[in-house]
């Protein structure tokens, strides 16, 4: 049951409640616009700035009538005059009917989720969750492969450190993928991840460059790799050219095949790349407020109908 | 000529206590030092490098008067897991426990995520035990694991 529950990892939902909200996401892109939050009020608070998120809720909460109120950065909140963050969450929480969080520290979602008495969606707490990104990933991943069984996904660039591809990872896992994963040694995906599909008996292959894998995607996952990860800057150097998608990489690959981003992009995927049918990190974007829409309906017991 | 006596310290056994039996040797002084007991008046004797079939040294600890709570047992059930209580009442073992990691650690263990919640604000830890006996942690907050060789009692 998801209603009145809140969402601080993607461990809080399993598979049915992937396929509701998915579900629900469609219904929400078929009437993006409805007043059925009338009334409602989001406080959005964000600890830590990031407008791309923060917009996408508060276009979501805008669509569907609801009110917001909330700040953009700690620096315009309380925090500055040394409020605690459980009594920042318990004063809010007066305000408003949910509360939407984006907060440095790790863990700082669940303990808000504890603490509120209204639900909480973690809108990313450090390298920790980010659970709507994950997701509004499924839901892209589904409506441009029609399903979500059985797919190959590539996951390219930082493995170690982004929360996106461990969460996706968690997520996919649910429905019999193949994972490829391509990344230099210094940023693999940690040992816990693919223990956890050993565990389920899911094929992963590991690759230090593209090679010769485009071809058998379903879904091509890219993420940038950061120069701050390495140690030393020579490694990078190496590197940092050869998890870069190119234009002309594209042509032996599958017809269905897309590549999903999670944004913002830097270099590492070319922007000869964006007028291509393949590239779907816009439309991506796109889905990421039907989706949130989907959540924040389901949260609050809203019906679409 | 005087005979010399040899002078006999015999360690007796306890009338009403707990014996806590099979502490892996080099683990003695972390659990005299978690439980509190080198600053309690209670009467105190141990031996460790004792011969052991299982751990090749073990240290034996037993404590006149003292009867442990379960979240005391906790604490020692996480670096000393194979740790075997004896309850003494009267002189007789009436109780035998294993100590047991439980599956749920709060307030005891820290996390070894430097940004958790629970190490940059006033919030007791909580973890679900992933595995044993060699202990691994995940925190209920940051979703990290600790493992056995970062683990910190607190």
């Amino acid at each position: 049951m998801i209603r009145n529950k809140s969402l601080v990892s993607i461990n809080d939902y399993n598979k049915e409640d992937y396929l509701a909200i998915l579900d629900l996401a469609e219904q929400c892109e078929a009437r993006p616009v409805s007043n059925i939050m009338q009334g409602k009020v989001v406080a959005t608070l964000f600890f830590e700035p990031s407008t791309r998120t923060r917009l996408s809720f508060e276009s979501a909460v805008n669509r569907l009538g609801g009110r917001i109120i909330g700040f953009s950065e700690a620096g315009t909140s309380s925090v500055t005059k040394g409020e605690s963050l459980k009594d920042t969450i318990k004063t809010v929480s007066n305000y408003c009917d949910l509360i939407v969080m984006r907060h440095p520290i790790e863990g700082s979602a669940r303990y808000a989720s504890e603490v509120s008495g209204v639900p909480v969606i973690n809108a990313g707490d450090g390298a920790n969750q980010h659970p709507t990104q994950t997701l509004l990933d499924l839901y892209s991943i589904r409506k441009t492969q029609k399903t979500l069984d059985n797919l190959v996904v590539i996951m390219v660039g930082d493995l170690k450190y982004g929360r996106t591809v461990h969460s996706l990872l968690q997520a996919m896992s649910e429905f019999n993928t193949t994972f490829h994963f391509v990344s230099p040694d210094e940023l693999k995906m940690p040992g816990e991840y693919k223990m956890h599909l050993e565990n389920l008996g899911l094929k992963y292959y590991e690759h230090k460059d593209f090679t010769n894998i485009l071809p058998e995607a379903d879904i091509v996952y890219m993420t940038r790799v950061q120069k701050e990860r390495f140690s030393d800057p020579m490694d990078y150097e190496k590197v940092k050219n050869v998890y870069v998608l190119r234009s002309n990489m594209l042509e032996q690959t599958k017809p269905n095949m897309k590549i999903l981003h999670p944004l913002p992009r830097v270099n590492e995927i070319t922007e000869d790349v964006d007028d291509n049918m393949k590239a779907y990190y816009f439309t991506q974007a796109l889905n990421g407020v039907f989706t949130r829409q989907a959540i924040i309906c389901s949260i609050l017991g809203l019906d679409q109908k | 000529m005087m005979k010399k006596d040899r002078k006999h310290l015999s360690v007796s056994a306890i009338k009403d206590g707990t014996v806590i039996d099979h502490i892996p040797a080099e683990k003695l002084f972390n659990v005299i030092s978690i439980l509190g007991l080198d600053s309690i008046p209670n009467q105190i004797t141990f031996g460790t490098n004792l011969e052991s079939k299982k751990l090749g040294r073990k240290a034996i600890i037993k404590i006149a008067d003292k009867f442990f709570k379960e979240t005391e047992i906790n604490k020692i059930a996480l670096i000393a897991p194979t740790a075997k209580l004896n309850i003494i009442r009267d002189y007789e073992v009436v109780d035998k426990r294993q100590v047991e990691v439980p599956d749920e650690i709060i307030g005891i263990a820290r996390c070894m995520n430097p940004k958790c919640i629970t190490n940059n604000d006033s919030v007791i830890t909580r973890f679900r035990v992933i595995s044993k006996p060699r202990i691994s942690l995940r925190c209920h907050y940051c979703e990290k694991i600790t493992d056995q060789e970062h683990l910190e009692i607190l």
